[in-house]
């Protein structure tokens, strides 16, 4: 059974909803990133989402952005990050995503990206700007099918386009909660339920809500009714803002804890 | 040579190029966008509304002008000027300004957004959204805004709100960054208007066939004024409007299409938006094109003397045809272009773009190398008001003034 699929019937039998945390990979650097992605991991996080950094992330907001900036002055490219899934997974089970714009894929070779990915460790893929219409391009170098191309949905996207994306997918549905870049605020959690009981009807797959939410109150309240939250923005902001902290790996899987007790929470 | 050209196909793809590499949050409204355009672009109604207001409005035809006293300088092939400098708002931009707008209208969005690096196609943007009675956002980089700060008080006079993008070099590639970041919050009322033949599918394709009026009418005037069809046609490329629209009418016919990229300070200094001629195939901005990019992926930033050319990626058809060899690509410095647009101011008494300058550089090199009886035509896509500033601090004529 793939990793993914295990960690979501883990978190069901349990009576609990997955924490999906997204930190860009190699930011502020590679060393500080292995150590607090580690902790993450060992602090209850439930699925890995790992970012490669790209010069121009137009669905991302400011705090990303320069996340980014940050890992590519430090050198992070394809390979360094597929170095730091590798080393990951090591220590963990959980199940490793990559988030990633097309371009840094395409440079390094989608024939290559799939062999290597599955090397290092990692589970799946979600590449933010290439859309159903532009992915066989790439999945038609895949040697196998043993990673999963993560497929988005968007407040924007209509049922039957839905339904089109179901049909293709694997490993979880992400759920954009709103439209707008990562990181922005204001979340309407009765449109994303109804969202995700629409999509409920094309797909047995997870479903998972991810872009704006931030705080405890944000992942309790989606919790009630999709199968996984995904947190980006708010742990970019911490290690921002604790950038000489040495502590900053304890912050982060403290953050962690408070995130997975408002999903139990929200379950109960 | 002849060749069949049928680009994009269904998909929004030239050959290997182009494409729709968007958000998902974005991906209805391309469609969406698609279809009407196919609606539109067929519908009579459309058609003559925009028709009147290119004649009415934007002043076309724009004239073919045969550059006398500057053949008689260089003892060589005759050239010839398409005016697109004297269309209103002064550039071609305004062409496919108005035809996007007019959709948005059919399609009853009223917010207008545009990047802009020039300033050309934000002013041009802005004019229709006043016309039409649009709300207006402009995004252009802190880097361009000081360069071309003419053009932003044009904007501004227009209706338009300019918002500043301070992101990576200030230039045009942070501008449509932003613009699209901005689209993806509004996307439901708000038309993006893309100012050249990039961008995902279908703009790239809808761009070229507003620009191709440019070229259309070249035919036209170039066989009533010479008796027959040019040898070679050269257009400056950033993002290749201009030149798409000046080229893709003559695609099937045997005349030599040149394709002039900036060269900046030199393609050796790395310095430059040489995009076809050093870059390699990516995607950036929604297609798949030749991108500046690093060994990782990573889009280099470019630059140019000229704002409308500082631009690391190009449209996808401009990618195809340079495969294909149906049209070929070469660059002109900074200071080549300079030349050319002294050149231009003396001798035609013609202040053309910097842009457009670089351009009649490569025509005034051709034009000394061919035959007297072979015709070059240059599209002169734009006017130079807006870069006297930028002209005079490099040519150090802000000290000259202080002296007399």
């Amino acid at each position: 059974m793939n990793r993914i699929k295990k960690a979501f019937e883990q978190v069901k039998k349990k009576g609990d909803k997955a924490v999906i945390g997204f930190v860009t990979a190699g930011d502020p650097d590679f060393d500080t990133s292995l150590e607090l992605i580690k902790q993450m991991c060992s602090s209850g996080l439930d699925i890995l989402e790992l970012g490669i950094p790209f010069s121009d992330p137009t669905a991302d907001g400011p705090v990303i952005q320069r996340a980014s900036a940050r890992a590519i002055a430090n050198g992070i490219n394809v390979a360094a990050v597929l170095k730091i899934a590798g080393k990951i997974r090591k220590t963990t089970k959980i199940p490793i995503i990559l988030f990633s714009y097309y371009n840094p894929i395409h440079a390094y070779g989608a024939k290559n990206f799939y062999t290597d990915s599955l090397k290092a460790g990692v589970d799946g893929v979600l590449i933010v700007d290439l859309p159903p219409e532009e992915s066989y391009e790439m999945t038609s170098k895949w040697t196998g099918d043993d990673l999963c191309l993560i497929r988005l949905i968007a407040p924007t996207t209509p049922l039957s386009r839905m339904k089109k994306i179901s049909t293709g997918a694997s490993g979880f549905l992400y759920l954009v909660s709103k439209t707008g870049v990562t990181g922005s605020c204001h979340l309407d959690t009765f449109n994303i339920e109804n969202q995700v009981n629409d999509l409920r009807h094309f797909t047995n797959l997870p479903i998972c809500v991810g872009f704006g939410i931030s705080t405890a109150r944000d992942v309790k309240a989606i919790s009630k009714f999709a199968d996984g939250i995904v947190i980006g923005t708010a742990f970019i902001k911490l290690i921002e803002s604790n950038l000489e902290n040495k502590e900053l790996p304890l912050i982060l899987g403290k953050k962690v804890k408070e995130y997975k007790n408002a999903a139990k929470m929200g379950c109960v | 040579m002849t060749i069949n050209h049928l680009y994009p196909d269904s998909r929004g793809h030239f050959g290997p190029y182009g494409g729709r590499y968007v958000g998902e949050t974005l991906m209805p409204a391309i469609l969406e966008l698609e279809q009407a355009y196919n609606n539109y672009f067929q519908d009579k109604t459309f058609n003559n509304e925009l028709t009147t207001l290119l004649k009415d409005y934007v002043g076309r035809p724009t004239p073919l002008y045969f550059a006398k006293r500057l053949t008689r300088h260089l003892k060589g092939a005759s050239i010839y000027f398409k005016r697109e400098d004297l269309a209103h708002t002064g550039a071609h931009k305004i062409n496919n300004t108005l035809g996007q707008a007019l959709l948005a209208k059919y399609m009853g969005k009223t917010k207008l957004i545009a990047e802009t690096g020039a300033g050309q196609h934000g002013v041009a943007t802005a004019t229709t959204a006043a016309l039409f009675g649009m709300e207006c956002k402009i995004f252009m980089g802190v880097e361009d805004i000081q360069r071309q700060a003419p053009n932003v008080k044009r904007m501004k006079l227009l209706g338009a709100s300019v918002f500043p993008v301070d992101s990576g070099s200030g230039t045009l590639k942070d501008a449509m960054n932003k613009a699209m970041r901005y689209w993806v919050g509004k996307v439901a009322d708000t038309f993006y208007v893309i100012g050249s033949v990039a961008g995902p599918h279908p703009y790239p394709a809808m761009v070229r066939d507003f620009q191709k009026i440019i070229g259309v009418e070249t035919k036209k005037q170039i066989l009533e004024a010479a008796g027959r069809l040019p040898d070679l046609l050269i257009a400056c490329v950033g993002g290749g409007s201009n030149a798409m629209g000046l080229f893709y009418p003559f695609i099937n016919d045997s005349c030599g299409l040149t394709g002039v990229e900036a060269a900046g300070l030199g393609i050796k200094t790395g310095k430059h938006a040489v995009t076809l001629g050093e870059g390699s195939p990516g995607v950036l901005h929604g297609s798949k094109s030749y991108v500046l990019q690093d060994e990782n992926g990573q889009i280099k930033e470019a630059h140019s003397i000229s704002a409308g050319l500082d631009y690391p990626g190009v449209g996808p058809e401009h990618a195809l045809l340079k495969d294909l060899k149906r049209a070929n690509y070469v660059s002109v410095t900074d200071s080549q272009a300079l030349e050319a647009f002294q050149i231009l101011c003396s001798l035609e008494g013609i202040i053309p773009a910097l842009e457009s300058s670089h351009a009649v550089f490569y025509a005034m090199d051709q034009a000394k190398k061919r035959s007297k009886d072979e015709i070059i035509i240059v599209n002169l896509s734009g006017r130079g008001d807006k870069d006297l500033e930028t002209v005079f601090s490099v040519l150090g004529m802000n000290k000259g003034d202080k002296n007399e």
